[in-house]
C-alpha cells in the first residue's frame, strides 16, 4: 500500500513506500514465529557460507520447508551467505547457491564478491543482496554495487539519516538497513580481534565478541593503568544495542527500503516481541501518518526482549560515552516464553497451552500475539491433559489447560517476568 | 628465475622517505589522513609531487593510501584529489572502497590501482574479480597462511602483496572509543588521542599483550600486540610468487624503520642471488632485536597457523 507523505526528504512529494520488515530466524520454529507475527521477510543461515557457526541453520530441507510457510503468509526467505571466503571454501558453493534458488530462497545477503559474482552467475533468479559486512557508506559505493546487478545494498550501520537519504536520493536501488540489535562496535567485516585473540576467524562466523571483553587502557610507559582506578569502569569497546522503535516515522520517510532487525541467535521470544512491536508501529503510520503516535506500549514491549540498554546508532548523531556499555550491566528487567497457546475454546474461555518454561498457579503472566491479543492475568488454575489440576507447570513442552481472562489465538505466546 | 619482489615499506615525511629509499626499499606508501588511514605521517600534494620527484630519480616508486571508507560528504573532493595524484605521477593508489573505482571511470583516468580493505581479501576469485573492476595489485589479508598465500598467488590475474615485517591493524571503528571512554571516566574529552600518545589496551585475561590504539578523524584504530617478522624463515616466505613485501613502518621510529628495511634488502638480493645456497644469517635478526621494543613479541603472524571458525 502507499498513502502520500506531506514531509518528504527529496524536493518533490513522493510517495510513500511500505518498508519491508525483515527479522532473523535462526532455525524452522523461528521463522515460523517470525513470519507469523509479521515479519515480511526472514534471513536465515545455511550449514555454510554463514557469518553464525554456532546457530542452528538450516539444512537444504528445512529451508523448503520454510519457503513454504513463508509463502502462506506471502512473506519471502533470504539466506546470509556473508563470509569472507578462503580459497578452501569454494567446494560445492556453486551446487550450494543453485539449491538455495531451486528450494524458492528470495535472496542471498552476500559481502564476499567471490559468492556475489557466482551467485550472479548460476543462480540468476536468486537476488544477491550486498551484506552490510562490505561496510557501505556512500552513494558512489552504492552505485558500484548496483551497476555490478545487485537490486539491494545493506547500508553500514555507520551511515547516518542524512546520508541514507542522499543515498535513496542519488541511486535508485533497495537500501537495507539495521533497525534494532546488537551492533559491531568496528566497522563490520574490519576486525579481526578473534583472529588474534583466539585463533577463530570473525570473518568465518568465529566471532567471539573480543570487543565485550575488559580492557586496561595504558599510555606510554606508565607500568600502572593511568585512567583505571580501583572505582573506574575498564575500557571496553562494547556497544549498546540499536533500537529505533521511537524513530519509525522517519525512518519510513527516509525511503529506507527494508528495516532489519538483528538477531539470528536470539530466542523466539525475543523475534516474536520485537517483530510484533515493529509490525504494529509500521502499520499505525502508514495507515494515517498525520495521526500517528508512538505508542508507549510498543516500547515497552521492545525493553522486554532487550538484552542490552538500546539508542539510535549512528542515525543521528555519532556514538559517545552513553553509547557504550563500560559499567557491568544491570540485569535488566526480562521476560521469559513460558507457553504457546495451541488452541482456544470461546464458550469454556479455557486455553490450551503448550509449557515452554516453568510456571505455576498464582504467578503473573501475560499473553500477547500478532492478533491484538495483550493482557495480564493471574495463573489460576491449570489442568493436565488427563483433567487433573496441579500447581507448577514443571514438564517441557507439557499439554495443559488454563482458564484465560481474556480471548486468545493460536500462536499467541504466554511470557513470565524472570525472577 | 623469476622476478624479486619488490620491498615496499611506508614513511611519514620526505626525510623519512629518503632515508628508507637509501637503505634498500624499492617503492614506498605515503598519503594523508584526509583520504587514507593508518598512517605514519601526512604528506601534503606538494610533498606528494616532491616525492615522486625524489623517489623516481632514483628508480623507486611511490604508492599513495586512498584506503579510508568513505562518507557522502569525503566523496566531493575526492575527484580532484585523485586527478591531482594522477598527474602527480603517482605510481599506484591504494584502496579499499569501490567508489574510487566509480570515480575513477567518471574522470576517465586510469591508474595502477591497489585493493586492500586490510583484512578481508583472502581468496583468489575475489582478487581477481578486483582485477577485472580495475585492480592491478591485491594486498593480501594477514590472516592468512603462507599455503593459502601460495594458492592464491598461482592463480592470480593481478600482482599479490604480503607483508612480510610490522605491526598490524586488527580493529578499525568510526567511533571516537577513546573518548568516549575519557567522558565516561570523567577525563576532559577535548584531549586528541592519536599515534603520538602511546597508548595502548590490555585484556584482562592477557596481560601480555599490548594492543596499541589510537584515535584520529577517521575513528579508533586497534593494532596487533606483536611484530611480524619473517627474517629467519624469508626464504620460506619468498618461495611464494608474490610480487611485493611490505614492511610495515606504523608506530615505529625511523631509525627501527631503517635497520628492519636494511635486513630484509640484503637478505632477498642475497636469496636472489641463489636461492639454493642461502643461509639466513643471525645477525639480521640480532639487529632487529636491538631495536626492537622488548614489550612487542616479533612473531610469524598467521603465515604458518591453521585457524577455526
Amino acid at each position: 500500500m502507499t498513502v502520500l507523505t506531506k514531509k518528504s526528504p527529496g524536493s518533490t512529494k513522493r510517495k510513500l513506500e511500505k518498508p519491508e520488515l525483515l527479522a532473523p530466524a535462526g532455525n524452522l520454529e523461528k521463522l515460523k514465529f517470525a513470519i507469523h507475527y509479521g515479519a515480511d521477510a526472514v534471513y536465515i543461515g545455511g550449514q555454510r557460507f554463514g557469518l553464525r557457526s554456532n546457530a542452528d541453520n538450516f539444512s537444504i530441507e528445512e529451508m523448503r520447508q520454510g519457503v513454504e510457510f513463508a509463502k502462506k503468509y506471502g512473506s519471502k526467505v533470504f539466506v546470509a551467505t556473508n563470509i569472507y571466503a578462503h580459497n578452501e571454501d569454494f567446494d560445492g558453493l556453486e551446487e550450494y547457491l543453485t539449491q538455495l534458488e531451486e528450494v524458492g530462497i528470495s535472496a542471498i545477503i552476500a559481502a564476499d564478491p567471490a559468492i556475489v559474482n557466482t551467485a550472479l552467475k548460476v543462480a540468476p533468479k536468486l537476488e544477491v543482496h550486498l551484506s552490510t559486512q562490505q561496510s557501505t557508506m556512500n552513494w558512489q559505493a552504492v552505485q558500484f554495487w548496483k551497476d555490478e546487478g545487485l537490486p539491494r545494498v545493506v547500508l553500514a550501520r555507520e551511515a547516518n539519516m542524512e546520508e541514507i537519504i542522499e543515498i535513496k536520493d542519488k541511486v535508485d536501488i533497495e537500501i537495507e538497513a539495521f533497525i534494532h540489535g546488537a551492533m559491531c562496535s568496528s566497522y563490520s567485516g574490519r576486525c579481526v580481534l578473534s583472529n588474534h585473540f583466539t585463533d577463530r576467524d570473525s570473518n568465518r562466523g568465529g566471532c567471539s565478541q573480543s570487543c565485550r571483553w575488559y580492557y586496561d587502557l595504558y599510555e606510554g610507559d606508565e607500568k600502572h593503568p593511568m585512567f583505571t582506578v580501583d572505582e573506574d569502569d575498564p575500557f571496553t569497546m562494547g556497544s549498546k544495542d540499536l533500537g529505533m522503535i521511537e524513530h519509525i516515522p522517519q525512518l519510513i520517510e527516509s525511503g529506507i527500503d527494508s528495516f532489519k532487525i538483528e538477531g539470528r541467535m536470539k530466542s523466539i521470544h525475543y523475534v516474536a516481541t520485537v517483530v510484533n512491536a515493529y509490525r504494529q508501529a509500521i502499520d499505525a503510520y502508514m495507515d494515517n501518518p498525520e495521526k500517528y503516535q508512538l505508542k508507549q506500549e510498543w516500547v515497552d514491549e521492545i525493553h522486554k526482549a532487550a538484552n542490552r540498554p538500546l539508542n539510535s546508532g549512528f542515525f543521528y548523531k555519532a556514538p559517545g560515552a552513553g553509547e557504550h556499555i563500560y559499567e557491568a550491566e544491570d540485569k535488566l528487567v526480562n521476560f521469559d516464553f513460558a507457553g504457546l497457546v495451541l488452541d482456544y475454546d470461546e464458550n469454556s474461555g479455557m486455553a490450551t497451552i503448550q509449557q515452554r518454561n516453568h510456571f505455576k498457579v498464582g504467578q503473573e503472566i501475560e499473553f500477547f500475539g500478532p492478533n491484538g491479543t495483550f493482557f495480564k492475568q493471574t495463573v489460576t488454575k491449570i489442568w493436565d491433559d488427563k483433567g487433573n489440576e496441579f500447581e507448577a507447570a514443571r514438564h517441557p513442552l507439557m499439554t495443559l489447560q488454563m482458564k484465560v481472562d481474556q480471548p486468545v489465538h493460536a500462536l499467541d505466546m504466554m511470557r513470565k517476568k524472570n525472577i | 628465475m623469476r622476478q624479486k619482489p619488490e620491498l615496499l615499506t611506508t614513511a611519514g615525511s620526505i626525510e623519512e622517505l629518503e632515508r628508507l629509499i637509501q637503505a634498500g626499499a624499492d617503492a614506498v606508501n605515503i598519503g594523508h589522513s584526509e583520504y587514507g588511514v593508518r598512517l605514519p605521517g601526512n604528506f601534503n600534494l606538494e610533498e606528494v609531487k616532491l616525492s615522486v620527484q625524489i623517489a623516481h630519480a632514483k628508480g623507486v616508486k611511490i604508492y599513495v593510501a586512498v584506503n579510508n571508507i568513505f562518507n557522502n560528504a569525503q566523496l566531493e573532493t575526492l575527484p580532484s584529489y585523485l586527478k591531482t595524484l594522477h598527474d602527480c605521477h603517482v605510481d599506484a593508489i591504494v584502496f579499499g572502497d569501490p567508489a574510487i573505482i566509480s570515480i575513477l571511470k567518471q574522470l576517465n583516468i586510469t591508474m595502477d590501482l591497489h585493493w586492500n580493505t586490510e583484512m578481508t581479501s583472502t581468496n583468489y576469485v575475489t582478487a581477481n574479480y578486483w582485477g577485472t573492476k580495475g585492480a592491478t595489485r591485491m594486498i593480501l589479508a594477514r590472516e592468512l597462511n603462507l599455503e593459502e598465500i601460495q594458492e592464491i598467488s598461482g592463480k592470480l590475474k593481478l600482482e599479490s602483496q604480503i607483508q612480510i615485517h610490522g605491526i598490524t591493524n586488527i580493529y578499525h571503528s568510526k567511533r571516537e572509543l577513546v573518548k568516549s571512554y575519557m567522558g565516561h571516566i570523567g577525563k576532559k574529552e577535548t584531549e586528541n588521542f592519536d599515534q603520538n600518545r602511546n597508548m595502548y589496551l590490555v585484556e584482562y585475561e592477557r596481560q601480555d599483550l599490548k594492543l596499541p590504539i589510537f584515535e584520529d578523524e577517521n575513528g579508533t584504530h586497534i593494532m596487533s600486540a606483536d611484530d611480524i617478522c619473517t627474517i629467519d624463515v624469508l626464504d620460506e616466505v619468498l618461495e611464494e610468487p608474490v610480487d611485493s613485501v611490505k614492511i610495515e613502518g606504523l608506530l615505529k621510529s625511523i631509525e627501527y624503520n631503517e635497520t628492519v628495511v636494511r635486513c630484509y634488502r640484503e637478505a632477498i638480493d642475497l636469496y636472489f642471488e641463489d636461492p639454493d645456497s642461502y643461509k639466513f644469517k643471525p645477525e639480521w635478526l640480532e639487529k632487529i632485536k636491538q631495536v626492537q621494543d622488548p614489550n612487542r613479541e616479533l612473531s610469524y603472524g598467521f603465515f604458518f597457523k591453521e585457524q577455526v571458525y
